[in-house]
């Protein structure tokens, strides 16, 4: 049985993958080795742990305006979330999604969404449609 | 969105495909924090280094050249990632020069103004209260919202270069009313003494503040900080909390007195002593080996820059400590003339222009040197760093002499602070 949470309508394309969840926050730049495709950063709660084609869910943006131009170049060579979903994106977090062409969404309706989807969970994510659905429960 | 019969135009093509893939890219972003409509710049600050373009930025950006892109309004560039001058010596590689010089060719052919600076209200054009502006780098548009009273939302580069093209943002988040007031409020009990210090208190706040979309109040600073204090204050808030604004009672535009941003309504947070030490106590290392001091994020203004080359004078550097010291070149040219540049390579250390050390390849060149164990005074640095494999350490600008100096990093205060 499917379960769905309805967010705000976001940006990119709709896409389906694995979540990958923590109650962290994201910045491209802070955190990732983007040449190994990995969380980089010590304190991260992903650290050591590839991003490369899930559903990355984290609790909101930090940091600087570099995740702009960097979603679109990781994009660029296949190394990149397949969508990102947050409790609250920043500008730059969204600026960076219409470059890349990559699947956004934040404010979920029924509260954390890093407590809603489960690291593991199948997700699909409509932007469009402000609505995301867990299909592995 | 409403768009202007010009704007649907743009979007028609009718004024080229750069103008139609920037009011696109616009509109998207504009929907999914439902602005109403667009509203007119004045100026664009573009952050785009190469390590974060890549092949597919650059690529990207030198297409819109090619389909004969035009910025519309005056537009400026943040600190570049490779300083053509001195690059090799750095560690970088031609293949990184390449991508640099492209993307700078690229921009040129748009009308971009080559600043490559992240203190243009330092030394360029500093916006004006109610001035509607498209920045990136997030300490220029923390410190242009709050200290300038300008209206802009962080646009990354390709949200500031389509800024650029149509001389427009949508009307979003900082640019209205009802986002600038005050929602966290925040008492703070020790005037800091130094840079490190107030940047130190800056990403205590926005460590705590934790979001875009909340706006600190800051009261208990009594008299005005400087240029350079609040300057780093900012900055650190910015990278630690992705914060955009903060008022601070009596100092900032638009918060003459609490009530001017609905503060009195909010619960008081204290900051005091144990807060900062929570915050600093990573960043300690006394007495550990130390690899290299940096003295940027921001960029050192002509004021910081003499205050390092006091330090400098008459001093060298410990054999296995390089100094490097990120300015831009509008300050570096009277850091020259006034002989600070002389004393900070007479130290040993290295003055890069136009760059900043962050931005610039990180990761490589501090694998080519050997530079793990790093020390600086910039709150903002310590926090980007770890990731890029860095242990880095904080100190006074005084301390972080005195450490290259020594070869290893001093304790806190022994040779005072500045």
């Amino acid at each position: 049985m499917a379960i769905e949470l309805a967010c705000h309508a976001g940006i990119g394309p709709a896409v389906e993958g694995t979540a990958l969840v923590a109650d962290d926050n994201f910045s491209a730049r802070y955190d990732l080795d983007r040449i190994r495709g990995v969380f980089s950063r010590p304190q991260h709660k992903l650290y050591g742990q590839s991003y490369c084609g899930v559903i990355l869910v984290l609790n909101t943006a930090k940091g600087g305006v570099a995740t702009a131009w960097m979603l679109h170049e990781m994009a660029s060579r296949g190394m990149a979330p397949r969508a990102i979903l947050l409790n609250s994106a920043n500008t730059i977090m969204a600026q960076g999604a219409a470059l890349a062409g990559m699947a956004m969404c934040d404010r979920f309706a029924d509260g954390d969404v890093t407590a809603l989807i489960r690291t593991g969970d199948e997700v699909s994510v409509d932007p469009a449609a402000g609505l995301v659905t867990i299909t592995s429960r | 969105m409403r768009l202007s019969d010009e704007e649907q135009a743009m979007l028609a093509g009718e004024m080229g495909p750069a103008c139609r893939w920037a009011i696109d890219h616009q509109l998207q972003v504009g929907r999914m924090f439902d602005a109403a409509d667009m509203v007119s710049v004045s100026q664009a600050h573009m952050m785009a280094d190469p390590e974060s373009l890549g092949e597919a930025g650059v690529g990207f950006v030198e297409g819109l050249a090619k389909d004969g892109a035009r910025v519309t309004v005056p537009m400026i560039t943040d600190p570049r990632g490779v300083d053509l001058s001195h690059y090799l010596p750095l560690g970088q590689t031609e293949a990184m020069a390449g991508l640099e010089r492209r993307f700078i060719a690229a921009c040129t052919a748009m009308g971009i103004m080559m600043t490559d600076t992240c203190i243009n209200y330092q030394t360029i054009m500093p916006p004006l209260n109610g001035d509607h502006v498209a920045y990136g780098d997030t300490g220029v548009v923390i410190y242009s919202n709050s200290v300038c009273g300008a209206r802009s939302n962080f646009e990354g580069g390709p949200s500031a270069l389509a800024a650029g093209l149509t001389g427009r943002t949508p009307r979003y988040g900082l640019h209205l009313d009802e986002h600038r007031r005050a929602t966290r409020r925040f008492v703070v009990e020790t005037r800091p003494r130094d840079l490190m210090e107030w940047g130190v208190l800056g990403a205590t706040i926005g460590r705590m503040a934790g979001s875009y979309w909340q706006v600190p109040v800051i009261e208990g600073i009594e008299g005005a900080p400087t240029s350079d204090e609040i300057k780093h204050f900012g900055a650190a808030m910015a990278s630690w909390g992705s914060t955009p604004l903060f008022h601070m009672v009596g100092i900032t535009p638009e918060c003459r007195s609490l009530a001017d941003v609905g503060g009195e309504a909010l619960e008081a947070t204290r900051v005091g002593a144990k807060e900062l030490a929570d915050l600093g106590a990573p960043f300690s290392a006394a007495g550990e080996p130390l690899d290299v001091v940096v003295f940027a994020a921001p960029q050192l203004s002509l004021v910081e820059m003499g205050q390092v080359a006091a330090l400098c004078e008459g001093r060298s550097r410990a054999s296995g400590t390089d100094l490097v010291v990120c300015t831009s070149a509008q300050v570096y040219g009277d850091a020259a003339r006034m002989g600070y540049v002389e004393a900070i390579e007479g130290f040993g250390g290295t003055v890069l222009t136009g760059t900043c050390f962050y931005q610039q390849y990180a990761r490589e060149i501090g694998e080519a040197n050997g530079w793990t164990r790093l020390l600086s005074n910039s709150a903002k640095i310590v926090n980007i760093l770890g990731g890029y494999g860095y242990r880095p350490a904080l100190a006074s600008m005084a301390d972080c002499v005195a450490s290259a100096e020594a070869g290893v990093i001093l304790p806190a205060g022994e040779r005072g602070t500045a």
